[in-house]
């Protein structure tokens, strides 16, 4: 009974600090304005890059679209890091008495859901501009959702590592992108299956991206606190 | 006529009782210990260099193994120095653990480059190339190494010593805990490994090639331990500069306001 209550608590804090970014996000537009363009701008530009040679651009289909993910991750991530840096939103998380894990928990979720949309547009984008064929449709869908789960728990995990410092915004992808290379690796792998270019067992990579998200989202959850206290 | 002090340094003892210990970074067991270090260094050139036999296969560039695989034991023994005192730091607010940690990092970031500038110099002739994607030993030090390099960064943000101690220690933790699952995704990704085996116990080194690795082992444990020591009192320093650097200041601000 106490442990239900609990986690209802526990849910209904994180989706009330979820709602509050993603409501900031939504007036400001800034996801909207300068993410979504700032990611299809990637795609545009890996094409003259890769020389617009179609069969090279089908084969790297998956590593670039996970390449502008993890582009796409760092700008959310400084975005919802630097909702809390003005006018000490940060001790007023910490003094409104919720449980740290939960406001981790919504961080991660906001960035989360501004990810997915950033992919529900960048998949249908590089089947456009890529001539990408999809094969399986769950395969690609689960991808997705583990590759951005990982991402964004540990993109709000190391976001609020670095807040509250001026040069926050150059050293979070110090932080992150090496961290992210096992997603980067597992979601390629699994979009290179699900896309049909490389043989390989795309829902062992998906297992192994749900593990990322699990482990980066329990220490997200146990050191989140401190992180608020200490810094 | 007799010379006048230069003004321009504090002496010593000032600086001691101004920071309410030794000032400096050595002891005479540090002395010692890298006087023994450098002897060994020089016995281990000399042994690796000179008297150790070429390798049937391999040639003269087996030789780099007496720098390559110390660093290498060293730089993961040093970055699990950095990994256990962010647990202790977050855990137990230990200071010394704190600064063990930041010593470990750095120490360990310098073996971590030397293993894979070595591993780089010596795959170039004995696989034909400087970088193999596929192995999977490589792939995972890059990733530790460039993680690591993070690690410092964060320690160099500045800012109060508990919250640099904080972040940094939350960084230490990400990488250790995810180090194992780049292991596990590089090995799937691309497990066609050249990475040599383990030529310790298969007894296909000479006498001599083993003796000098194991000396090369034990100066390679000596020369950490030496720059462990050295990096810790520096940071032990730091922390006792700040502290005192903030009471007297503090002291300054009350003394005028009471006047």
């Amino acid at each position: 009974m106490t442990a239900w209550r609990g986690l209802s608590l526990f849910a209904g804090d994180a989706v009330l600090v979820a709602s509050k970014d993603l409501r900031i996000e939504w007036r400001a537009r800034t996801a909207l304005g300068q993410v979504l363009p700032f990611a299809v701008l990637v795609l545009v530009l890996f094409g003259f890059a890769l020389d617009a040679n179609r069969p090279t651009l089908r084969l790297a289909t998956p590593g670039l679209l996970w390449m502008t993910v993890l582009f796409a991750t760092v700008v959310a991530v400084q975005r919802s890091v630097a909702v809390e840096s003005t006018d000490g939103a940060r001790r007023m998380l910490l003094l409104s008495g919720m449980a740290p894990a939960a406001a981790f928990a919504g961080k991660a979720a906001a960035v989360a859901v501004q990810l997915l949309i950033v992919e529900v547009l960048l998949v249908p984008g590089v089947v456009l501009l890529y001539d990408a064929e999809i094969e399986s449709l769950p395969l690609v869908v689960a991808t997705c959702v583990a590759a951005t789960v990982g991402l964004a728990t540990a993109g709000s995990l190391l976001g609020a590592v670095v807040a509250g410092v001026r040069a926050h915004q150059t050293v979070l992808p110090i932080l992150l992108l090496p961290v992210s290379a096992p997603v980067l690796i597992a979601a390629t792998r699994a979009f290179a299956d699900g896309f049909g270019t490389v043989a390989v067992d795309g829902w062992s990579w998906v297992g192994l991206l749900a593990g990322f998200a699990a482990v980066n989202a329990v220490l997200g959850a146990v050191v989140y606190g401190l992180l608020l206290e200490d810094t | 006529m007799t010379s006048p002090e230069p003004e321009s340094a504090p002496s010593e003892p000032l600086i001691a009782s101004y920071l309410g210990g030794p000032a400096r970074t050595g002891s005479r067991f540090t002395f010692w210990l890298g006087l023994v270090t450098l002897i060994g260094l020089a016995g281990v050139a000399v042994l690796g260099l000179l008297a150790a036999p070429a390798d049937d296969v391999q040639g003269d560039s087996v030789r780099i193994i007496f720098v390559h695989v110390p660093s290498a034991l060293g730089a993961y023994t040093a970055l699990g120095v950095t990994a256990l005192g962010s647990v202790m730091w977050l855990w137990r607010r230990s200071v010394w653990w704190d600064i063990t940690a930041h010593a470990g990092a750095e120490v360990g970031v310098l073996l971590c480059g030397l293993m894979l500038v070595t591993g780089m110099l010596w795959g170039r002739p004995t696989w034909g190339t400087y970088w193999e994607w596929g192995d999977v030993r490589l792939v995972t030090a890059l990733i530790l190494f460039l993680v690591m390099v993070g690690y410092l960064s964060v320690r160099a943000l500045g800012g109060d010593a508990d919250s640099v101690a904080t972040r940094a220690a939350v960084v230490g933790l990400v990488g250790g805990v995810n180090i194992p699952i780049v292991n596990r995704s590089v090995n799937w990704w691309a497990n066609r490994t050249l990475h040599q085996q383990s030529s310790l116990t298969d007894g296909k080194l000479e006498d001599l090639t083993l003796f000098t690795l194991f000396l090369a082992f034990v100066v390679a444990a000596m020369a950490i331990l030496w720059m462990m020591m050295h990096r810790f009192r520096i940071g032990w320093l730091e922390r006792q500069l700040r502290a005192r650097d903030l009471d007297d200041a503090l002291a300054a601000r009350r003394a005028e306001a009471g006047r």
